[in-house]
């Protein structure tokens, strides 16, 4: 009687571990679920909004010409007759970037070099806290500030009638990049292994040399990533370079009012009939600036990163 | 069908509570119902949002639907039967009021042109205005002022202000601005900024004064409530409903349309920024409804 015992319980423990085991992978099938899915909830949204875009923005494309829509130099939405030209906003969107860049990459990857291998620890860390800080300032505040704070400067400096300009909006720009631009590239030269620095010192490089010639080198991929988070913040805002730039669309100028492709929408959407050709032209700015933004993307990863392979 | 509750002006969820106890009170004639469609100004948005809200609160078994399409797009649903009330923030057209329609004002719309407080012009005339936002005017020393370049703010095409700013002025589609704004408060924040700057905004938005800022008296005439009301202040328009003279609405349509005339609808207009037509100057002693249709008539012509 009691062996038979002894073995209905081992029959149930063996049992009770197949159950357990069993139980394991339901769980881990669960999670492995869950993650799935979480997976393609991100992709079904970057295919909707894609497809979504395409679809709205393409018939106003048709229907006014691409080569007019994308090369006419007017853009006179609500006229008696209507022109649906958008060069100026590409074009202002490119300088804007571009100025932006130009100033905000030498500021923020020079921070990125003197935290990461020049400056006293404690010292670094205020400012790395100094740079967090920036970047979680909202767009609209970076706005304000310019509106109440730069553009009357800029107004004075130049003399102008208005300081709304291209410059006080690269001007924003650069600093909303910089944040960006400083975090990835400190990151990407924290990586750099101690040893190469090492090396390039003891060969009888200065420090200066080590940073620019090794440590920035070693770091590039990281630092061209940098520069694309930036071009594609840059290219993207809306809210504070609306408050900053005049809103005119006019062709760009440094020191002219001018509209960027992301204020284009955002200052007529709310005004627009459902249904009108102007409403659709601003969903056709939208996909213009998607293909931009991707274009952006697809160039600088493949051109930079596929220049550092070949090295 | 459901009977008004007056309690429902008074506290909605009381009335709410009563009719599903099935209890009905009895204080005003028959309730109306069925569905309003009203078409046009986009610069009428907040004046018939707010009334008709009131109105569809007072009335539960009303919808009244509104469809921002611009003011000559309702003037055609409104000749066309698309619509039961178009919505006009100008005055109807010889043409169009050949075609039977007719206009009824329920509100008076006054712009204000605003300089910065150090700006010594306190006065321009409409010629000058347009002048200025078409490029003619560039420095204010020619109107006055001191020796400094004007820059002229203005909305983003779709404005019901920039709209009825351009109508009255005769700026449409000239206009060569320096800044384009999107809301009031950008303009008038832009104009504080700068002694260059000229700008226009809604009354109601510079009705209580604004630091920093000045508004100034166009042909000599002070933007107020008084002189939007009775015709002096010339930058205004009227907020019109439009109904075809010989086609009688719908019971709903005729209880909304009267609603916006009638005096109760006064606070709300106002509450939405303008000047309510009944209680202004120009009404005043037209309280008879012949009187009120010939005064639009002679305000047509």
């Amino acid at each position: 009687m009691n062996n038979t015992e002894t073995v209905t319980v081992d029959a149930a423990a063996a049992a009770g571990a197949k159950e357990a085991k069993e139980k394991l992978n339901a769980k881990e099938t669960f999670w492995q679920v869950l993650f799935l899915i979480c997976g393609i909830i991100a992709v079904g949204f970057v295919l909707a909004i894609s497809i979504y875009l395409i679809i709205s923005g393409i018939p106003a494309i048709h229907k006014i010409g691409i080569f007019k829509f994308m090369f006419g130099t007017k853009w006179a939405s609500t006229a008696a007759e209507p022109s649906f030209g958008i060069l100026p906003f590409i074009l202002t969107s490119i300088y804007g970037t571009a100025g932006a860049v130009v100033i905000g990459v030498p500021i923020g990857l020079m921070t990125a070099v003197f935290l990461s291998k020049a400056a006293p620890k404690k010292f670094a860390a205020v400012i790395k806290n100094c740079v967090q800080l920036l970047a979680g300032i909202p767009s609209v505040v970076y706005g304000l500030v310019g509106m109440i704070v730069l553009v009357p400067s800029v107004q004075k400096a130049f003399h102008l009638a208005s300081g709304a300009t291209l410059l006080a909006a690269v001007i924003v720009l650069a600093i909303m990049i910089l944040p960006n631009i400083i975090n990835v590239s400190l990151t990407a030269l924290d990586a750099v292994p101690k040893e190469y620095e090492e090396a390039s010192l003891a060969l009888g490089a200065t420090r200066t040399e080590t940073f620019f010639k090794i440590s920035v080198h070693a770091a590039r991929s990281g630092i061209a990533a940098a520069v694309v988070l930036g071009v594609g913040r840059a290219i993207g805002e809306a809210m504070a370079i609306i408050m900053v730039s005049g809103n005119v669309a006019n062709m760009p100028g440094l020191l002219k009012s001018v509209r960027f492709m992301t204020t284009a929408i955002a200052s007529e959407m709310s005004y627009a009939a459902v249904g009108s050709l102007q409403r659709n032209a601003l969903f056709s700015i939208g996909l213009v600036l998607f293909v931009f933004i991707m274009l952006i993307n697809v160039f600088l990863n493949v051109v930079i990163k596929g220049k550092g392979k070949e090295q | 069908m459901m009977r008004n509750a007056k309690l429902a002006a008074v506290a909605a969820s009381v009335v709410m509570a009563m009719t599903a106890a099935g209890t009905s009170v009895s204080v005003l004639a028959d309730d109306v119902s069925g569905n309003v469609a009203t078409n046009g100004s986009t610069s009428m948005e907040e004046v018939i949002g707010a009334l008709s809200e009131q109105f569809m609160e007072d009335h539960p078994d009303v919808t009244i639907t509104y469809d921002a399409t611009g003011s000559g797009a309702g003037i055609e649903a409104a000749s066309t039967g698309a619509c039961d009330i178009g919505l006009a923030s100008r005055d109807l057209k010889d043409e169009e009021t050949a075609k039977g329609l007719q206009q009824t004002t329920i509100a008076i719309d006054g712009i204000a042109i605003i300089v910065n407080a150090d700006n010594p012009v306190d006065d321009l005339s409409v010629e000058q205005i347009a002048s200025i936002y078409t490029g003619g005017t560039t420095s204010w020393k020619d109107v006055g002022g001191d020796d400094l370049e004007i820059a002229a703010i203005g909305r983003e095409a779709g404005s019901g202000t920039r709209d009825g700013f351009e109508t009255i002025t005769d700026t449409k589609d000239e206009c060569k601005l320096s800044q384009e704004l999107t809301s009031t408060g950008a303009v008038i924040e832009a104009v504080k900024n700068s002694p260059n700057a000229i700008g226009y905004a809604s009354y109601s938005a510079v009705a209580q004064g604004q630091d920093g800022v000045k508004v100034l008296t166009v042909e000599g005439v002070a933007c107020t409530e008084d002189t939007i009301g009775d015709g002096s202040y010339v930058i205004q328009r009227d907020f019109n409903l439009i109904t075809m003279k010989d086609t009688a609405l719908s019971d709903a349509a005729q209880a909304f349309f009267d609603y916006c005339t009638s005096e109760d609808a006064a606070d709300l207009i106002k509450g939405a920024g303008v000047v309510p037509y009944a209680t202004s100057a120009a009404a005043e002693g037209t309280t008879e409804a012949a009187a009120a249709a010939e005064t639009d008539t002679a305000k047509a012509q």
